[in-house]
């Protein structure tokens, strides 16, 4: 199936810090494509370029196949990381007036239903909590019934139910058919959501493909995890990277059996000590040398 | 260009306004209580009124000393202002609290007055005129026209005045804290234009002005009975060109930026000159040339030179046609150059 988005080799530059590096990736539709790096990695640049928001200092966007034309605004939908609403406009008042804008429009109710906007129809946007703005913003990106919608960074300040709902709402999109480009730097959400990744660190992409891919890759195998007390000096010697990450003790391994039998055997003690797969947070910390959260 | 976007966005942006209840309070109360100061402050007839101390303050209230020629206590440009002694009135005198000092006691009329002040000179010769009564005077004419009081004279002032806050502020500082929090960027993800999104900003400021104009004009004449000598309609007319004018000024500013403070500080850079030299408070008759040429380069002043035609002579269109022709081009160029530099998030 052609893609529904190609971006070649886009650029850009703010004075003298290049944001964006020669950045290239298709997205097929009906997909769920995640932009995963740290803060500062250059995601929203590329999203707002690709949204047509900012323009870029070099190479091209293609949706379907063709540059981008007055239309495309009509079948994209944005949720941005920030935003501000008219202060005094009620929430159904803002839906409206979004709605509006657009040749196509959902209808309020369906949108305001799905959002879980119903309880605050009424209410001033000035006087909304971070969750109830969240959920605004989804469905404002949801008010012209978009073929491709761009999420930044969509569950940051959400608590974990309101992120949870949040993900199922984006579950349902994607069940519809509907192709989702999303930025984040939580591997979870990514894993849970996505189905291709690409990951990004100052300003390019250091690799891209599905997260099973991705960790079947780069991942670095799985991980016994043991408490930050464990003395080092026995562990000296052992045939698989030993090292320190947040106060515990992590050693990589492709094989977890053998790997407990050694320290087994060099009579290490095992209370507290978990088991890791890895994730993608491994395969960053594994491509670049450093943490995802850095 | 697409109708609909535009009434959508006219329509929020009012709402946005009138829900405003600091800000509605103000754009109507800042004008009124201007305007009843002034009238209060000038008894809504006389602007120039001399301050005359008179020392003892007994010499007052006996009647008036024999010292004094009854003519000038009476004058209505005379406002007689008691002094304890001398020295005080001197004091005050040269601190231009008082215009003249007279001694209520001398019969000679002793009196000082402040050479550094016009005001002070012009006092001493409604003064020394009191003592010419009874001697043939210069033969005296008196106009018969309607009198314009100095509140008819400055009305079309404060609501210019108030136009350009609202103008320039409405329109140049709310843009640019839009941009600065977002809201621009949320709206060009739509497919609002900017120069529909312009449009309805300028249609929604110009409304909003001339509704907060009449409110204010209709409020201020229950308090002072204006008169306008020419056509109301012009005088909207008039009012109308001048309000899209200022507010296509606000557009250039607004057109790019998302510093607040720079922005207010360029709008004032730009207001209080027009609140000087465009005739808001006093007239620039007398005044020298180059100021008055000054003048000539803001809008201001041929909004206000149209408006005080019609409001005060009786001007008709073909009067003010060359102030309007003026204020339409400027606009006009204004707005091209407001909508060839907006950017949405820059």
């Amino acid at each position: 199936m052609p893609p529904i988005l190609e971006v070649r080799h886009l650029k850009k530059r703010y004075s003298s810090v290049e944001a964006v590096r020669d950045v290239s990736f298709s997205v097929p539709p009906g997909i769920c494509f995640g932009l995963l790096g740290p803060n500062g990695a250059g995601k929203t640049t590329t999203l707002e370029i690709i949204e047509d928001i900012i323009p870029a200092s070099g190479g091209e966007v293609l949706y379907r196949g063709q540059p981008r034309s007055r239309s495309f605004r009509e079948e994209i939908g944005i949720q941005f990381q920030h935003t501000s609403l008219l202060s005094f406009l009620s929430v159904r008042e803002t839906l409206e007036t979004f709605a509006s804008l657009f040749s196509n429009p959902a209808a309020i109710d369906d949108i305001s239903r799905r959002c879980d906007l119903d309880t605050i129809a009424k209410q001033r946007n000035d006087r909304l909590s971070g969750g109830q703005r969240q959920r605004l913003t989804l469905a404002l990106a949801l008010i012209n019934q978009p073929s491709l919608v761009f999420l930044d960074e969509p569950s940051t300040g959400l608590d974990p139910q309101s992120r949870r709902n949040l993900w199922s709402i984006l579950r349902e999109l994607k069940e519809e058919g509907r192709t989702l480009i999303l930025t984040t730097h939580s591997m979870e959400e990514a894993e849970y959501l996505c189905d291709d990744i690409a990951i990004m660190d100052r300003g390019t992409i250091i690799a891209s493909g599905s997260p099973r891919e991705l960790i079947e890759r780069h991942g670095g195998g799985s991980a016994i995890i043991l408490p930050g007390h464990t003395p080092l000096q026995p562990l000296q010697g052992m045939n698989y990277s030993v090292r320190r990450s947040g106060g515990d003790i992590v050693i990589h391994t492709d094989h977890v059996h053998q790997g407990l039998k050694e320290l087994i055997d060099r009579d290490i003690a095992l209370p507290g000590m978990s088991i890791h797969n890895a994730n993608l947070e491994d395969v960053f910390l594994h491509l670049t040398g450093r943490e995802l959260r850095e | 260009m697409n109708l609909k976007r535009i009434w959508v966005v006219f329509k929020a942006r009012n709402a946005e306004f009138f829900r405003d209840r600091a800000a509605f309070g103000w754009n109507f109360a800042f004008p009124l209580l201007i305007i009843i100061g002034f009238g209060l402050m000038f008894d809504g007839r006389e602007f120039k009124r001399f301050r005359v101390g008179i020392f003892p303050p007994t010499a007052i209230e006996q009647g008036a000393s024999e010292a004094l020629p009854p003519t000038f206590l009476k004058d209505r440009h005379v406002i007689v202002v008691p002094v304890a002694d001398r020295e005080e009135g001197e004091n005050r005198l040269s601190l231009h609290r008082i215009d003249l000092l007279v001694d209520g006691t001398s019969a000679s009329g002793a009196y000082w007055m402040n050479s550094s002040s016009p005001n002070s000179s012009l006092a001493e010769k409604v003064y020394l005129s009191s003592y010419m009564v009874g001697k043939t005077p210069p033969q005296r004419g008196v106009t018969n026209g309607p009198q314009i009081r100095y509140i008819d004279w400055l009305m079309p002032g404060i609501l210019a005045m108030n136009m350009m806050f609202s103008a320039l502020w409405g329109i140049g500082y709310v843009i640019v804290r839009y941009r600065k929090n977002g809201t621009l960027k949320r709206l060009k993800a739509t497919p609002l234009t900017a120069f529909e999104y312009l449009t309805a900003q300028m249609l929604s400021r110009i409304f909003l002005i001339i509704f907060t104009l009449l409110v204010i004009w209709v409020g201020s004449d229950l308090i002072f009975d204006f008169h306008i000598a020419g056509s109301p309609l012009l005088l909207l007319l008039v009012f109308i060109l001048g309000g899209l004018n200022l507010c296509s000024i606000g557009l250039i500013f607004a057109a790019r930026g998302t510093s607040e403070e720079f922005t207010s500080g360029i709008l004032n850079f730009i207001s209080w000159p027009m609140m000087f030299v465009s005739e808001v408070w006093f007239s620039l008759e007398g005044s020298s040339k180059i100021v008055q040429d000054f003048a000539l380069l803001f809008p201001m002043t041929y909004l206000l030179r149209a408006a005080r035609k019609v409001m005060n002579e009786a001007a008709t269109f073909a009067d003010v046609q060359g102030e309007c022709l003026v204020l339409v081009t400027t606009t006009l160029v204004f707005l091209v150059i407001g909508a060839l530099l907006f950017s949405w998030n820059e």
